[in-house]
C-alpha cells in the first residue's frame, strides 16, 4: 500500500499518579510529564515495521492536540514516520469530535491502513478508532496483536475474553493495537536530530469544518473511594484464620 | 421516561454474565422500560436466558446467519436501525462491549459514556479514567440517544426467574461484507471463569516462570478458584492474554482475591478495586499492593503458597 496512517495522542506519562484538582474541575497537568499514549507508540511501532518490511511506501502520524503536540510528534517522526500533522486546536475536543477530524485526514490522504491505539490512558475510552471506521464506512478490527497483510486484505489476531480471535478484513481499514503487538524500538540521538527536518504541518482543527455534535458535559472531578486499611497476619496460620473469621473459607 | 436498550453478548448459544449485570445498571435508572436485543444466528436460546432476568420487560430478536459472529461492522447498522425509539443503548464494557458500541454512537451521531460505574440520573453517571485514580461525572444532553458501556464489576448481577415476552423483529439495514470472521481460539481451562467466578488466584512476575506458576493453579483448584495474572506475568509468557487483570485487561469483582507475588502497580489495582476482600502475599513488605489489601502477609510466596494450599486441605 501506499500509505499507513497513525493516530498519537499526547497524554499524562504512564508513570504519574495524577490528582484532581483541589475544586474538582480537572486533574493537575501542570509540571507533568507528557508522552506518547503507550498503545499510539504499539501502533506507530507496527506501521514502521511494515513499511520497513516493503508493505508501505510512507507512515504519517497525526495528532489533535495544542501546540505541545508537536513534542509527541517529532518524537513519532523520530521513531521513523516520514511526515507529521497537528490538528491544532486549544480546546479538548471530544472523542466524536476528533474521529470526524480525523476521518477529514482520512479522506485527504487516502491511506491503506489507519493505526490507533486501543484506548489513551488517561480518559480509556477506547473508542476512537471504532468511531473512525464508522464514520469512514471500514472495517474494524480492535486489540489486535497480529496484523498479517495479504495485498487488498488484512488477517487480524485480536486479543478478546475469551482468548484469541481471528478475523479478515478489506483494507483499507481501522486496527487498534493491544500491548502484545510488537514491542516499540527506543530512539536514538542521531534520529531526533534527522526528526527536526522532517515536515510537521499544522492544520487548525477549526478549518476541518467539523461538526462538534451533542456535547457531554464533564461536571466534576473526584478521587475514586478508598478501601479501608487492612491488616497484617504473621503467617499461614493466621491467614488461614482471617478467611475463616471473614466467612471466605 | 426512559427506553432502554441492551445489547447481549452471547457465543452463540449462551447470554454472556455481563448481561444480566448490564441489565442491572440499567435498572437503576429511575422509570425505566429496559428491553434486551439478542442479534444472533439461532436467537432462541439466547432469548431464553435474556427473557429471565429481572427488570427485564421485552426481549427482541434479529435472527440473521451474518449475525452468527459478533463482529461489530455488521451487528452496528443493525442495532442503529432497532435503538430509533430508545433514550439509552447499553452494551457491557467486554471486549464486545468496547468494541461494538463506540461504531454503534458514531452511526448515530453521538458520543459515547466508556464504563458507567455509577447513576445519579438518566442523563448523569459516573466512570473511572486515568487508570481509576480519578472518577468524573459525565452530563449527556437529554435531546439524543445516550450510548453507553457498563462497567460490570459495579454491579451485581439482577435476579432471574423472570419470563419477559420475545419478540422476533426485522430491520432494515445494509450488512457489509467487509469484515469476516475466520476462528476464535478460546483459552482451555475447567477453572471458573475469570470474570464471573467467587474467588480468583493471581499471580505476578514474581512467580517467574510457567512452570511455578502451578502452584497458583494448584491453589486456585483447592478453592474452586478461577485464575488471573498481571500484565507482567502474561508479557513474560506466563499464561495466556485472556488471564490479564487490570486497566488494560479484564475488571473483576469476586469475593475473595488473592494477589500472590503481585506488586501492586495503579494499573492493576484498578482492575481488583470491587473485589469484596483483597489477600496479598508478597516478599516485599512495602509493596503498594499491601495498601489496597484486607489480609496482608509478607513473606516468599514459594515458602507460603505451598504451605497454604496444604493447610486447605
Amino acid at each position: 500500500m501506499d500509505k499507513i496512517l497513525v493516530g498519537l495522542k499526547r497524554v499524562v506519562d504512564y508513570n504519574v499518579r495524577v490528582r484532581v484538582k483541589s475544586d474538582g474541575s480537572g486533574v493537575e497537568t501542570d509540571g507533568v510529564k507528557m508522552s506518547i499514549n503507550p498503545f499510539d507508540e504499539i501502533a506507530l511501532e507496527e506501521a514502521l515495521r511494515i513499511k520497513e518490511s516493503g508493505g508501505a511506501n510512507e507512515v504519517v502520524v497525526v495528532s489533535v492536540g495544542t501546540s505541545e503536540a508537536q513534542q509527541q510528534l517529532r518524537t513519532g517522526l523520530a521513531m521513523g514516520a516520514d511526515r507529521a500533522i497537528l490538528i491544532a486546536t486549544d480546546d479538548a475536543p471530544d472523542v466524536l469530535s476528533c474521529a470526524r477530524a480525523l476521518h477529514e485526514i482520512v479522506n485527504r490522504e487516502d491511506p491503506g491502513l489507519v493505526i490507533v491505539g486501543k484506548q489513551a490512558i488517561d480518559d480509556d475510552n477506547s473508542q476512537t478508532g471504532q468511531m473512525l471506521a464508522a464514520l469512514w464506512g471500514r472495517p474494524q478490527a480492535t486489540c489486535a496483536s497480529k496484523i498479517e497483510l495479504d495485498g487488498d486484505k488484512a488477517i487480524v489476531t485480536r486479543e478478546v475474553d475469551i482468548g484469541i480471535e481471528k478475523i479478515e478484513v478489506d483494507l483499507p481499514a481501522v486496527v487498534t493495537a493491544d500491548l502484545r503487538l510488537n514491542e516499540p524500538r527506543y530512539v536514538k540521538l542521531p534520529d531526533i536530530m534527522k526528526a527536526k527536518k522532517k515536515p510537521l504541518d499544522e492544520i487548525a482543527f477549526a478549518e476541518l469544518g467539523v461538526d462538534p455534535g451533542p456535547q457531554i458535559a464533564h461536571s466534576s472531578y473526584e478521587p475514586p473511594s478508598e478501601r479501608a486499611k487492612g491488616v497484617m497476619v504473621d503467617d499461614v496460620q493466621g491467614l488461614v484464620t482471617a478467611l475463616k473469621d471473614k466467612g471466605l473459607l | 421516561m426512559s427506553r432502554i436498550l441492551v445489547i447481549a453478548e452471547h457465543d452463540g448459544s449462551t447470554l454472556n454474565a455481563s448481561i444480566a449485570k448490564t441489565v442491572a445498571c440499567a435498572a437503576q435508572i429511575e422509570n425505566a422500560e429496559i428491553d434486551v436485543l439478542v442479534l444472533a444466528d439461532t436467537a432462541a436460546p439466547i432469548a431464553t436466558e435474556a427473557a429471565s432476568l429481572a427488570s427485564v420487560s421485552r426481549v427482541l430478536t434479529i435472527e440473521n446467519a451474518a449475525n452468527a459472529h459478533s463482529l461489530a461492522a455488521l451487528l452496528a447498522p443493525q442495532i442503529v436501525a432497532a435503538a430509533q425509539n430508545y433514550t439509552h443503548v447499553f452494551g457491557p464494557s467486554t471486549t464486545f462491549g468496547k468494541d461494538l458500541m463506540p461504531r454503534v454512537a458514531a452511526l448515530l451521531g453521538v458520543n459515547q459514556i466508556s464504563d458507567i460505574m455509577s447513576v445519579a440520573g438518566s442523563h448523569e453517571f459516573k466512570r473511572p479514567i486515568y487508570a481509576g485514580n480519578v472518577v468524573v461525572t459525565l452530563n449527556a444532553p437529554a435531546d439524543v440517544i445516550v450510548v453507553a458501556t457498563v462497567r460490570t464489576a459495579s454491579y451485581k448481577a439482577v435476579e432471574t426467574g423472570n419470563s419477559a415476552p420475545i419478540e422476533s423483529i426485522t430491520v432494515d439495514a445494509d450488512l457489509p461484507t467487509h469484515t469476516r470472521f475466520l476462528e476464535a481460539q478460546a483459552g482451555s481451562s475447567d477453572r471458573p471463569d475469570l470474570q464471573t467466578a467467587a474467588s480468583v488466584v493471581a499471580g505476578g512476575r514474581a512467580l517467574g516462570s510457567v512452570e511455578n506458576f502451578d502452584l497458583i493453579y494448584a491453589l486456585a483448584d483447592k478453592l474452586g478458584a478461577g485464575v488471573g495474572a498481571t500484565r507482567a506475568a502474561v508479557d513474560a509468557g506466563y499464561v495466556a492474554n485472556e488471564l490479564q487483570v487490570g486497566q488494560t485487561g479484564k475488571i473483576i469483582a469476586p469475593d475473595l482475591y488473592i494477589a500472590i507475588g503481585i506488586s501492586g502497580a495503579i494499573q492493576h489495582v484498578t482492575g481488583i478495586k470491587d473485589a469484596g476482600t483483597i489477600v496479598a502475599i508478597n516478599k516485599d513488605e512495602e509493596a503498594p499492593i499491601f495498601e489496597v489489601a484486607d489480609i496482608g502477609l509478607a513473606g516468599d510466596l514459594f515458602t507460603i503458597v505451598p504451605e497454604l494450599t496444604e493447610a486447605l486441605g
